[in-house]
């Protein structure tokens, strides 16, 4: 048991390793400090900003400092014509897109990262020193972090692409139920081939680099047929899941350069991603697994509801019924972000408030394509962070209040999630729309929501249908209530 | 098992730094009010873009001209993570600063 194994520690370093080190640390710090304050409103964008400068740090310390073997960092030129375009192409989108394409951006940037981890990987396969190999084989850490590196990049970023294709409306869903055997299939592919590549024993790295080909190409093709049957209400959740897949992607490579700011960094967001991640499932009373193996919706024997007759009301009607209530609740949804309706619905809202309407807005946590989208088209249009209340706040409320006017949202305010326990959606707290006075529902025709659930709610003796895109919608209401 | 034990001795500093990581990601977050939900994950999106050193290691030690186009790839897009998710962040971040301001008028 005593016998020394290996001697790792290598002890000489110079003033620059010493510092490059030093720079990791309060990279990685500035890093947590910065999440930490992200997480508070007050402090959020100082929070940013301290992440962002962290980030420079590592980066420009990195190109100064960093030794390989003894070399310093060549090609510094290409580096920096990369790093420019890069920083141009990614400043005029991030700056140029419409609030409402928010979680498509996330998405993509998201993409950009595992692409960025999986090609290290892909770079770093063929240069598995032979000593190692010879001494170990192919079992070891270094080859497990490369093929993790790989794997998990590769997913993330044909996931992130599948999914921004999707919230951007080119592409639609494979609700298939033999999709989830294909996926298990391709996962149980990916995992046997890692494993068969480690298991391969003392080989010539140059007559296997092929495979590292191979297991991209599956990966890639896995990230696509993880995505793809996933739709509607799961959205935000597998954005959650990809981001903290890039950040794990990332880690490797701290593990591959023996990097703390990569390991920090890639780590927190790894965890702190898929807390985030937990949270939403929680909040839709669904668990990872079955959001993970996907198709969710349009599946499920749905209850056979008495079909009762959708009622629609007049713009005037609808003014006036708004006009001579005390107690408003606005229930947002994406139709709202869609129809670019934020500041109109702002308007109604200050036009109501001015005629002694109170009016709150219930926002639902997985309203709209991510968490917290809502919160932050509102903001947009700025109304006051008071009148946003989330959704089991504002629920005993409900019973009190004159008119819920629902724009653009639809399986948030499903009763199904109450009263059907074969609905795919049951169990998931909801904005119990259907417990006020009157329900006024805004929407651009009667098909179903995106997690493709019939909403009895529409039905509802209390619930009047305006039919229409939200914007033109609500202009016209806010034209009504001027004129009375 | 004696890979396993070396494996575990050759690595421990990075494990540790890996498993107290994991703690202190879920600390950092467990508290976010939900109003925050979408510019975390943004920030967060942005921070892995750590990946970028990663791709600046590699390029730096590039011979090959496969690797140099790789390379210079996978710097332009981990650039893009990084930029592109901070500034996403701060431009959500910003429409939140305005509020109070607002608020002290009416």
């Amino acid at each position: 048991m005593d016998k020394i194994i290996t001697i790792t520690e290598n002890i000489s370093f110079t003033m620059t390793d010493s510092i490059l080190e030093l720079s990791y640390l309060i990279a990685s710090v500035l890093f947590i400090v910065g999440l930490k304050m992200l997480s508070n409103p007050e402090s959020a964008r100082r929070g940013n900003t301290y992440a962002a400068i962290g980030m420079v740090l590592a980066i420009i310390t990195t190109i100064l400092f960093h030794k390989q073997d003894g070399q310093s960092i060549g090609n510094i030129g290409y580096i920096l014509v990369a790093i420019v375009i890069g920083t141009i192409v990614g400043w005029t989108i991030a700056m140029k897109v419409k609030m409402t394409a928010m979680p498509q951006l996330v998405s993509l940037f998201n993409g950009m990262g595992g692409a960025s981890a999986a090609l290290i990987s892909l770079m770093e396969f063929p240069h598995i020193s032979a000593a190692l190999v010879a001494e170990h084989g192919m079992m070891n850490g270094h080859v497990l972090a490369i093929l993790l590196g790989l794997v998990i990049g590769s997913v993330s970023f044909a996931g992130s692409m599948i999914a921004f294709g999707k919230l951007d409306g080119r592409i639609g869903d494979i609700r298939s139920p033999l999709m989830r055997y294909i996926n298990i299939g391709l996962l149980v592919i990916v995992v046997g081939f890692i494993v068969y590549i480690m298991t391969l024993g003392s080989v010539k790295i140059d007559e296997i680099t092929y495979l590292i080909y191979i297991l991209l190409a599956i990966a890639l093709i896995y990230g696509i047929a993880f995505v793809m049957p996933i739709g509607g209400a799961d959205m935000p959740v597998v954005i959650s899941l990809l981001n903290s897949f890039t950040g794990v992607a990332a880690a490797m490579g701290g593990f591959l350069y023996n990097n703390q700011a990569m390991l920090t960094g890639g780590i927190l967001v790894g965890s702190a991603g898929t807390i985030l991640t937990v949270l939403m499932c929680n909040a839709m009373n669904r668990s990872l697994l079955n959001v993970i193996i996907g198709a969710f919706g349009g599946g499920g024997a749905a209850m056979e509801h008495e079909e009762g007759n959708i009622r629609e009301i007049t713009l005037s009607d609808a003014a006036v019924l708004l006009n001579y209530s005390q107690k408003v609740v606005i229930v947002p949804g994406y139709g709202l972000a869609v129809a670019q309706a934020q500041h109109i619905c702002h308007d109604l809202d200050k036009l109501l408030e001015s005629k002694g309407v109170e009016v709150k807005y219930a926002i639902h946590p997985v309203a709209g394509r991510m968490p917290g989208h809502m919160n932050v088209l509102l903001a947009e249009a700025d109304v006051p962070y008071e009148k946003l209340i989330e959704s089991e706040h504002i629920n005993p409320d409900l019973p009190n209040t004159d008119v819920v006017v629902v724009i653009g949202a639809n399986d948030v305010v499903n009763p199904a999630a109450q009263d059907d326990p074969s609905s795919p959606i049951y169990g998931m707290p909801i904005v119990n729309a259907r417990a006020a006075k009157n329900i006024i529902v805004m929407k651009r025709g009667m098909g179903k929501g995106y997690a493709a659930i019939e909403n009895y709610l529409f039905f509802n003796d209390k619930t009047r249908m305006l039919f229409g895109n939200a914007k033109d919608t609500l202009q016209a209401l806010v034209g009504e209530i001027k004129e009375l | 098992m004696q890979e396993i034990l070396t494996y575990f001795f050759e690595y421990r500093q990075m494990i540790f730094v890996v498993v107290l990581s994991v703690f202190l990601g879920i600390e950092v977050i467990s508290n976010v009010p939900a109003i925050l939900h979408t510019p975390l994950m943004s920030g967060a999106n942005a921070i892995h873009g750590v990946v970028i050193i990663g791709a600046i290691i590699v390029m730096g030690h590039a011979e090959s001209t496969l690797a140099m186009v790789l390379g210079f790839l996978a710097v332009i897009l981990g650039t893009l993570n990084v930029v592109g998710g901070f500034v996403v962040t701060d431009r959500m971040l910003d429409m939140f600063k305005k509020k109070p301001k607002k608020e002290t008028k009416n």
